[in-house]
């Protein structure tokens, strides 16, 4: 591995070394003042931090008359709309807050992100995240085919950003997907594979995200997993993991909103991760407020102080052996990623379960079994066959895929009623 | 998770024989949440009906021409991300704008505003703007068996 100098990258593994595990929150508000107040915040929280820009959903899709507009009537937007806003309204959000010692992540989710990398190059900020097949399958109406196109002008627009104290920093939202019910060794499959693919167009300063699942222990296979594969396919790479504390229905009681997190914040330290990135008590019911925020960034960065190191084995771990095969069939394909990725999701050698893009074979399904896990029903023709156990099934019903929607909500609201923490 | 808390006052949504036609589910413009959309297909599905799922991010464009083609039986809007007032507006004008779609049933539901619950206003806006129907998260709760009443009024194609 190699070890980036500056920035966004080189902040988190400095912090690592310390034994300070980087918290980050997801925040995005349209009004300069209040993302100002924001981000201080954050800088401000008892816990190593680094801030976000979160941007509003019209300028994800690329609606920007839409944002425009919000911003004319004095409209609240779910995010920050940085293409929007003047170039120095941006400046002076970020103004004596955003430094070496407080590195902003613009964070967005879009399939089309050149409008918003210029803009966030345009004032200074050089981190950023999402991926080709993460910001096309899960969302909107971008066929991959274009979304390809587009994160391949993307990273190449921020890896001609490199200079003298410059080293941009592009973070894979693979290990995320639809958020909930993929098994993880697609998770760590896709999330490896767009950070090749962002290699591969001049980044060098990467992370790999994994999102919580529905088992701690398969999560913490995963995460050695991914691991290992970043290990063996980013060599000249200054790479780190990051966590997302659950992404799916999120419990509604307090504790075990609390306990949920602490659990991702624990998962992120047992397994060696760099950085979290939270959820609040507040994420079941509405867009939190900055105390929440801060409240969680806070909670998270106490449990991993006092959660020790200790990573699962690479031995048995049947995320690896998934992820694996998974990662060598697409490698395999072509020698350009993208063409290579078209052609893997085109043949269903990878295959999402339970996302409706025209672009996704669709022949895949998933279930939770009784532990927990999250296990394979139908694989479909990803080349998984002898390597997991896949149970035929039939369909889930509507109410069977809302329990299992559910099922991280009723455990931790569960919980809590019981007192157990 | 997407529906709740009905909050219409006709019940007469149905068109007399509605045949084969589908019921159209569609996201919200800028909402690119999937989960309400697989939900809404089965639990539609499992009341007998064809489901057309236009998906996350649908356009008004795309929209209005599937509609058009389809001639669905009901139009369901889901939103959770905060956005569904203003592009649930946009999007049954549209609609409603198109002569032989003034008429479709057409519902909207999920988390429709940024504050976590819907107001009584909001609510009269979006019926105003010509939806049949609105299940808005934080007024009321028992949304999904409302909704699902409805899709059982919905008159039935044969299952075979």
């Amino acid at each position: 591995m190699t070890r980036a100098r500056t920035g966004f990258g080189a902040f988190v593994r400095e912090a690592h070394e310390r034994g300070r595990l980087v918290v980050q929150p997801r925040m995005g508000m349209s009004d300069p003042e209040r993302m100002r107040a924001g981000l201080r915040a954050t800088r401000k929280a008892d816990a190593t931090t680094v801030g976000t820009l979160t941007i509003d959903s019209y300028t994800r899709v690329g609606d920007l008359e839409s944002a425009r507009l919000a911003l004319l009537e004095g409209a609240a937007l779910n995010g920050y709309p940085i293409v929007s806003h003047e170039r120095r309204t941006t400046e002076a959000v970020l103004d004596g807050v955003c430094g070496p010692d407080f590195p902003v992540q613009v964070r967005h989710g879009s399939a089309a992100p050149e409008d918003i990398i210029r803009a966030l190059l345009e004032v200074g900020l050089d981190a950023s995240e999402g991926g080709p097949i993460s910001y096309c399958l899960p969302y909107g109406r971008v066929s991959l085919r274009e979304s390809v196109a587009h994160w391949t002008a993307a990273s190449e627009l921020m890896a001609a950003a490199r200079g003298p104290g410059v080293e941009p920093h592009l973070e894979t939202f693979g290990g995320c997907m639809l958020g909930q019910l993929c098994p993880p060794s697609l998770l760590v499959a896709i999330s490896v594979l767009e950070a090749v693919f962002f290699r591969r167009l001049g980044i060098r300063s990467i992370s790999v995200s994994y999102a919580q699942q529905t088992n701690e222990a398969q999560d913490a296979e995963a995460v050695a997993a991914l691991r290992a594969l970043c290990s063996m396919l980013l060599p000249d790479v200054d790479w780190h993991v990051v966590i997302y504390a659950y992404m799916g229905v999120f419990p509604e009681t307090e504790d075990g909103a609390r306990a949920l997190l602490g659990a991702a914040a624990g998962l992120a330290s047992r397994t060696g991760s760099e950085r979290i990135i939270v959820k609040t008590v507040a994420e079941s019911q509405r867009i939190p407020s900055i105390e929440e925020n801060v409240a969680a960034l806070e909670l998270a960065s106490d449990v991993a102080a006092r959660t020790p190191y200790a990573p699962a084995p690479l031995e048995g771990n049947a995320v690896h052996a998934e992820a694996r095969a998974l990662v060598e069939a697409v490698l395999a394909l072509n020698d350009d990623l993208g063409q290579a990725f078209l052609t893997a999701f085109a043949t269903g050698l990878l295959d999402v379960p339970y996302c409706l893009h025209p672009d996704n074979a669709g022949e895949s399904r998933s279930y939770i079994d009784t532990d927990g896990s999250l296990r394979w029903s139908r694989i479909g023709r990803m080349p998984l066959r002898g390597i997991a156990e896949s149970r035929a099934a039939r369909g889930l019903t509507s109410s069977e895929l809302l329990r299992s929607l559910s099922f991280v909500r009723r455990s931790y609201d569960g919980m809590a009623a019981a007192g157990v923490s | 998770m997407t529906i709740s808390s009905p909050q219409r006052d006709n019940v007469d949504l149905l068109p007399g024989d509605a045949g084969d036609q589908p019921v159209l589910v569609a996201g919200g413009t800028s909402d690119s949440h999937t989960w309400n959309l697989v939900y809404l297909q089965l639990l539609i599905e499992e009341h007998g009906r064809r489901v057309v799922n236009l998906g996350p991010c649908v356009p008004e464009d795309l929209l209005v021409e599937e509609a058009v083609a389809e001639q669905p039986a009901l139009v369901v809007v889901s939103s959770v991300n905060g956005h569904g007032f203003h592009d649930g507006i946009r999007m049954v004008t549209r609609l409603r704008a198109r002569q032989e779609l003034a008429d479709v049933p057409a519902v909207i539901g999920g988390k429709l505003g940024i504050t976590g619950s819907s107001s009584a206003e909001q609510v009269a806006e979006l019926k105003a703007a010509g939806y049949d129907a609105v299940f808005a998260d934080g007024v009321d709760s028992g949304g999904i068996d409302e909704f699902s009443r409805l899709l059982f009024e919905l008159p039935q194609r044969l299952r075979v």
